[in-house]
């Protein structure tokens, strides 16, 4: 044991010795591994920035909610099924409310419309097309994913009374009233008069595409007034009690909604159950796809810096041919030889791999500050896990050369000018 | 460490009497393959070496002289016959027993001094107790008392190229004694020296050889083996020779 640590660190330092001493060579074996680290380590800043993005867009949709809608979310193969399917009706929210109420330990809490629309909103000079108007009642607070910044959500009154009162999302807000509060302006929407009562906090896009800071909220009742009322997009959400148990959840909900329905036993459900696990399941495969296909081509950077390593090492075994002669006549065994060239191949490495994580490093902190959109996450796991890589790299280029070199005839080796 | 500070025994020369066989060879053989010619290095040699012998091998360039000195040091096996070092049949190890045997019973010193360039006189010294597994603090101090003994006490620090020939040689030697082997195994130790540096250097065997160590120098110089006490010749991968001198 004394003896293996002894020339561990003693190859250790004629490792440390060599790369000094060939410096410049040393720089530009090592600037393969460089390029090769920060390439595969700013890929996987990448895909853990899609990851993260990923799991705060669904956090959005609510991890204890599930959507009843006439379509389910995802590709259907047969849309003519689903396109001759009753409406999802916002009274049905009352009917499936009072099921829920009537059965003992439900595990659902309770079901709140919601129908939404495209259209523009604007104040005396500033105007904004596209925003979402979203329509629903005062017991969404009871599922909202986000905060508010200021003021208020509609209450049980305004609501039922279908008062023209609106909640603004966060970029609404901005683009309105750029230089001052919203609370209790007057703002159009789609040229009806409504009263700001509450503005939401910053939220972020869904998966980068459409972004939940671009609607308002108003009460269904207003709404049904004033909108027309596009009833594909009309949907129920359902919260549930305990989030542990959603599929028990989902089972009663689709037996509550078969009873509103009155659908008879055999007869086909004509309504989706969604949640945000359709979608992971939809895109993980996707997500996992881009991991592999980025981590296979940046690895094969890292992979042409390995094969620099090994030359290298190749090169070093060559050039102290002599001086592993000389090694093995003052007692080295194959061993020794084979760990003072694996180290030194290592060595570089792990330097090159502490540059290449320095730099990602940087770059991130430099892309964050800049394009704080851009889903970059540097995280503990990736250094470890780049060390990990570097110090394989080593072990795999350089075990090829320093195996030939334990395995030199001494008395060939001594011979060697 | 046995070195001392060298005796001034000049005029009448030391002679101790041989003590228990160290090297053992009985009627090796060695062929190699040069291209597709075969050759015969060694012939059927049988000699043994005793402790506190001092012993030169001698012959021409393609005597077999090489051969002889890489199987007396454990660095090649016969191709037939028997080499047993202190009792241990060496003819059937394995590499790696082999390395242990050079590295615990066998001190090198070659004529091209195969110091390594980038390591101190100190660290060059230590070499050999790497191998053997010393503690760094054991290191050291052997190392340094070896050096103080050869007269480099002052130059532990030093590369090999800030050293002169005469000095390298001397850290080669400290290097080769540093681990108590049984032999000092020397080819050609003068061979890149001048004439009076080589004399020093064959004046510092010399002491070795008066403090108790066993020591073997392969030459083609006669200058060089009359220092020695026995002088075995080569001739055609043969022992022509084998004749005692006091």
């Amino acid at each position: 044991m004394q003896r293996l640590w002894n020339e561990f660190s003693e190859s250790s330092r004629i490792a440390l010795t060599q790369i000094r001493a060939n410096m410049m060579r040393s720089v530009l074996t090592a600037l393969g591994v460089i390029i090769g680290i920060v390439a595969v380590t700013l890929m996987g800043t990448a895909i853990n920035g899609i990851d993260v993005g990923f799991q705060n867009s669904l956090a959005m949709l609510g991890d204890d909610v599930l959507y009843v809608q006439k379509w389910p979310w995802g590709r259907v193969d047969d849309w003519w099924n689903y396109q001759n399917r009753p409406l999802i009706r916002p009274e049905m929210s009352d009917q499936l409310n009072r099921v829920i109420e009537d059965s003992r330990d439900s595990l659902l809490q309770v079901a709140v419309p919601v129908a939404a629309r495209g259209g523009p909103v604007k104040t005396g000079e500033n105007q904004i097309g596209g925003v979402q108007i979203v329509g629903t009642t005062a017991n969404y607070s009871q599922m909202m994913s986000a905060d508010f910044k200021e003021g208020r959500l509609f209450n049980d009154t305004e609501s039922a009374g279908g008062r023209q009162v609106c909640v603004l999302g966060f970029d609404v807000a901005e683009a309105l009233f750029p230089n001052s509060s919203p609370l209790d302006q007057s703002v159009k929407i789609s040229g009806q008069p409504f009263t700001v009562i509450g503005v939401l906090a910053k939220q972020g896009a869904f998966l980068g595409l459409f972004s939940f800071d671009n609607q308002v909220m108003v009460p269904l009742n207003a709404y049904r007034k004033y909108f027309s009322f596009n009833s594909n997009s009309s949907q129920l959400r359902v919260k549930v009690k305990d989030k542990n148990r959603m599929e028990e959840a989902k089972e009663e909900l689709i037996g509550a909604m078969r009873r509103v329905r009155g659908l008879l036993p055999g007869e086909r459900d004509n309504f989706s159950i969604n949640q945000q696990q359709a979608f992971r399941e939809q895109l993980d495969p996707i997500k996992k796809g881009i991991a592999f296909a980025g981590l296979f081509i940046t690895g094969l950077s890292l992979f042409v810096g390995a094969i620099g390593i090994m030359n290298i090492t190749f090169v070093s075994v060559k050039e102290r041919t002599k001086e592993i002669g000389t090694r093995k006549a003052l007692g080295a065994r194959r061993r020794s030889i084979l760990l003072q060239f694996l180290i030194e191949a290592v060595s570089i490495c792990l330097i090159g791999g502490l540059i290449g994580l320095t730099l990602t490093f940087s770059l991130c902190l430099i892309l964050q500050s800049t394009m704080p959109s851009l889903p970059v996450v540097f995280s503990g796991s990736l250094v470890i896990i780049s060390m990990v890589v570097s110090i394989a790299t080593g072990i795999v280029s350089g075990f090829a050369p320093a195996w030939g070199a334990s395995r030199l005839d001494p008395v060939v080796a001594l011979r060697y000018e | 460490m046995t070195v001392a500070p060298a005796p001034t025994a000049t005029g009448s020369r030391h002679y101790r009497e041989p003590g228990s066989v160290v090297i053992e060879i009985e009627d090796v053989t060695k062929e190699y393959k040069m291209g597709e010619e075969i050759v015969h290095a060694l012939r059927g040699v049988s000699l043994n070496v005793r402790r506190n012998e001092y012993l030169a091998v001698m012959g021409p360039s393609g005597s077999g002289k090489s051969t002889m000195m890489n199987m007396l040091g454990c660095l090649d096996t016969p191709t037939t016959g028997k080499y047993h070092f202190t009792a241990k049949d060496v003819s059937s190890m394995s590499d790696d027993e082999l390395a242990d045997i050079r590295n615990r019973e066998i001190g090198f010193v070659f004529q091209t001094f195969n110091l390594l360039p980038r390591s101190s006189t100190l660290a060059n010294v230590e070499l050999p107790l790497i191998y053997a597994g010393l503690s760094p603090s054991a290191r050291r101090d052997r190392a340094i008392a070896v050096l103080h003994s050869v007269g480099l006490g002052e130059r532990m620090g030093h590369k090999p190229n800030e050293l002169s020939g005469g000095q390298r040689q001397r850290v080669a030697i400290a290097r080769a004694l540093v681990n108590n082997p049984s032999i000092i195994l020397a080819d050609e130790p003068t061979g890149n020296l001048d004439s009076r540096t080589g004399e020093e250097i064959m004046q510092l065997l010399e002491d070795l050889y008066a403090q108790g160590n066993t020591i073997i120098v392969v030459t083609h110089e006669e200058d060089i083996a009359r220092h020695a006490r026995r002088i075995v010749r080569l001739r055609d991968g043969l022992i022509e020779s084998d004749v005692r001198q006091n």
